[in-house]
C-alpha cells in the first residue's frame, strides 16, 4: 500500500514536472530554441501568488492571476529578448535566454529581497485516509488537474487549427509562411501556453515546498528541462512521460533511506544515460540534416 | 494587364549575386515558364517574389499591388500561392491537414469542402490516402498533394517551383496535364522548370534564364523552334 500511495505521490509530482517541461518541449519546437529563463517564469509566478494572496487571501484568484502575469510575462520576453534575434545563431539566442533568467532573478532579489517567504497557508488542502493509507488532498487535485490539462493540450495540438499550425510550423517555417501562416503569431501562442502552464505549476509547486525566494524556479526549471530532454526535447508526449518518469524516480527514492540523500544525482544520473544511450531522448527523433 | 511584374530583381546570397536584375512579366490567364541549367537562380527568384528571402533591390507588383516589401504570410490571402521546390509538405500531417493547411488564410467552410472535393476530384489518390501521414506517400502522390495544398486558396496567380522534379515520366504527364487544367479554370501559373520540353510545351510564353540574368524570351512554341534553345535545353 505504501508502494501505491508513493506511486501516486510520484505521479503527481511528475505531473508538475511534465507540466513545466511543456513549455521548454514547445517552445524548443516551435521556436528551436531552449528558454532557460522558463524557470524563473515560474518564480515569477510564485511572487505573483504570495503578493495577491497578502493582498487579497484568495487563492483561486492568486492561481488566476499567477497564470496571466506568466502568460504575458512569457510573450513579453520573446518579444524583447528573443523576437530580435530570430535567425541569429542558436549560441547567441541561449545566452540571451541564460541571461533573462538572471535578469528576472536579480529583479525579484531587488524588489523581494532574496531571504526566503513563507507561502500563508491557504495551500495545505488536506489529507485523505489514515495511517499508512493517507494521501493529500492536493497530490489529487494536483494529479487531476495534470491529466485534464496535458489531455487538453494534446487534443489542441491534434485537432485545432492552430494546433496543427504548430506542427507545421516546427516542421517547415518556409512551407508554412507560404500556407499564410504567421509565424510570429504561432510563436507567440506557443509562448504563451508555456508560461500559462508554468504558471499554473507554480501552486502545485507551492503544495509541496511552499517557501519563496529568488531562486525558486531554478530546481523545477532544471529538473523539468531534464525530463524534456529524457522524454525527447520538442515532443509534447516525451515531456509528459519525462515528468512521470523522474517524478515516481524522486518518491522512490526519497522512501529509501540509503538513496534519499542521491535523489537528485539519481535523476540528473538518468539523463546522463539517456544522453549515451538515446541522446535524441525517449521519444525524440533523431533529426536529419538537409542540405 | 500584367498579373505579375518583376523589375530588375537583383539578390544575393552573401558575396554572391545569384540574381542579377531581372524583369518579367506574367499577364492575367497565361501559363508563363521560366527555364534555365541549376544555379541559373530560378529558384532563388521564387523565393524573393514570396518574401521567403530578401532582396537587394527591384520590385514586385502583384495584382496592381507592391508587394516587394509584403511579409510571406499575407500574400497567400492576396491569391499568390506557391508550390516550392522540393514539395515541401508537412511530412507529420495527415494529407487531409495538409489540405487544411492550404487554406489556413480563409475560413469559409463551406467553400473549404467544395475545395477539398475539387483536389479529390483532380487527384483521386488523395482521397483515398487522407487519413495517411503525408510523410508516407510516395514522391509523384506528395508532388499532388503539393499542388493540392497550394490550389486550396483559390489563388490567382500560382508559382510552381521544379513541379516534375523527382517523379517518374508518368506522373510528369499528369502533373503537366494538371498544370494545363488549373489554367483552364482561370489560374494563372508561373512555372520554374528543368524539363525545358515539357514546360515550353504548355507555357504561352517563356524566359531563358542564365547565371542570374535572361537571356532570351518568346512564345513558347517559338521557343521549342529556336536553335540556340534546343542545343542548351531540349537536347538538341
Amino acid at each position: 500500500m505504501e508502494y501505491i500511495i508513493n506511486f501516486i505521490n510520484g505521479l503527481s509530482l511528475g505531473g508538475i514536472y511534465a507540466m513545466i517541461a511543456l513549455g521548454y518541449t514547445i517552445v524548443y519546437g516551435i521556436a528551436k530554441m531552449l528558454n532557460f529563463a522558463h524557470g524563473d517564469i515560474i518564480m515569477a509566478g510564485g511572487y505573483t501568488v504570495v503578493v495577491t494572496l497578502g493582498l487579497l487571501h484568495q487563492p483561486i484568484v492568486a492561481v488566476l492571476f499567477a497564470i496571466i502575469f506568466c502568460t504575458v510575462l512569457g510573450v513579453c520576453i520573446e518579444k524583447v529578448a528573443y523576437k530580435p534575434l530570430r535567425g541569429s545563431s542558436p549560441l547567441a539566442v541561449l545566452i540571451t535566454a541564460i541571461g533573462m533568467s538572471y535578469l528576472l532573478q536579480s529583479l525579484a532579489q531587488i524588489i523581494f529581497g532574496s531571504a526566503p517567504k513563507m507561502v500563508l497557508d491557504y495551500l495545505n488542502l488536506g489529507v485523505l485516509g489514515k495511517g499508512a493509507f493517507t494521501i493529500s488532498v492536493s497530490t489529487i487535485v494536483t494529479l487531476s488537474c495534470t491529466v485534464v490539462l496535458m489531455t487538453a493540450l494534446t487534443l489542441f495540438i491534434k485537432y485545432a487549427k492552430i494546433g496543427r499550425a504548430m506542427v507545421a510550423v516546427s516542421e517547415d517555417k518556409a512551407a508554412a509562411k507560404l500556407m499564410g501562416i504567421n509565424i510570429n503569431s504561432i510563436i507567440t501562442i506557443t509562448f504563451a501556453i508555456g508560461s500559462a502552464f508554468a504558471g499554473l505549476s507554480v501552486i502545485f509547486y507551492f503544495m509541496l515546498t511552499p517557501t519563496m525566494s529568488p531562486t525558486f524556479g531554478a530546481m523545477p526549471g532544471i529538473k523539468a528541462f531534464t525530463a524534456a530532454v529524457i522524454g525527447g526535447i520538442g515532443s509534447i508526449p516525451g515531456a509528459i512521460i519525462g515528468g512521470v518518469l523522474l517524478g515516481v524516480i524522486e518518491c522512490f527514492s526519497n522512501m529509501i533511506p540509503q538513496l534519499a540523500p542521491y535523489t537528485e544525482a539519481i535523476e540528473f544520473g538518468l539523463l546522463i544515460i539517456i544522453l549515451l544511450v538515446k541522446p535524441s531522448g525517449i521519444l525524440g527523433k533523431m533529426k536529419k540534416e538537409k542540405v | 494587364m500584367a498579373l505579375l511584374e518583376v523589375k530588375n530583381l537583383e539578390v544575393s546570397y552573401g558575396l554572391i549575386k545569384a540574381v542579377k536584375g531581372i524583369s518579367f512579366e506574367v499577364n492575367a490567364g497565361e501559363i508563363v515558364t521560366l527555364i534555365g541549367a541549376n544555379g541559373a537562380g530560378k529558384t532563388t527568384i521564387m523565393h524573393a517574389i514570396n518574401n521567403l528571402i530578401g532582396k537587394d533591390s527591384g520590385k514586385v507588383i502583384f495584382d496592381g499591388k507592391d508587394i516587394t516589401g509584403t511579409a510571406a504570410h499575407k500574400l497567400v490571402k492576396i491569391g499568390l500561392a506557391q508550390v516550392p521546390e522540393g514539395r515541401r509538405i508537412f511530412n507529420e500531417l495527415t494529407v487531409y491537414e495538409n489540405l487544411r493547411m492550404g487554406y489556413y488564410s480563409k475560413s469559409d467552410k463551406v467553400r473549404f469542402q467544395e475545395k477539398i472535393e475539387e483536389m479529390y476530384s483532380y487527384f483521386p489518390i488523395l482521397k483515398e490516402r487522407k487519413d495517411q501521414i503525408a510523410g508516407t506517400l510516395s514522391g509523384g502522390e506528395q508532388q499532388m498533394l503539393a499542388m493540392s495544398r497550394a490550389l486550396m486558396s483559390d489563388p490567382k496567380l500560382l508559382l510552381l517551383d521544379e513541379p516534375s522534379m523527382g517523379l517518374s515520366p508518368l506522373y510528369v504527364n499528369n502533373v503537366f496535364e494538371i498544370i494545363k487544367k488549373v489554367n483552364g479554370l482561370g489560374t494563372t501559373i508561373l512555372l520554374v522548370e528543368q524539363n525545358a520540353k515539357k514546360a515550353l510545351s504548355i507555357a504561352d510564353r517563356a524566359y531563358v534564364l542564365e547565371i542570374g540574368k535572361i537571356t532570351v524570351s518568346g512564345t513558347g512554341n517559338e521557343m521549342l523552334n529556336n536553335d540556340d534553345i534546343k542545343k542548351a535545353y531540349l537536347g538538341g
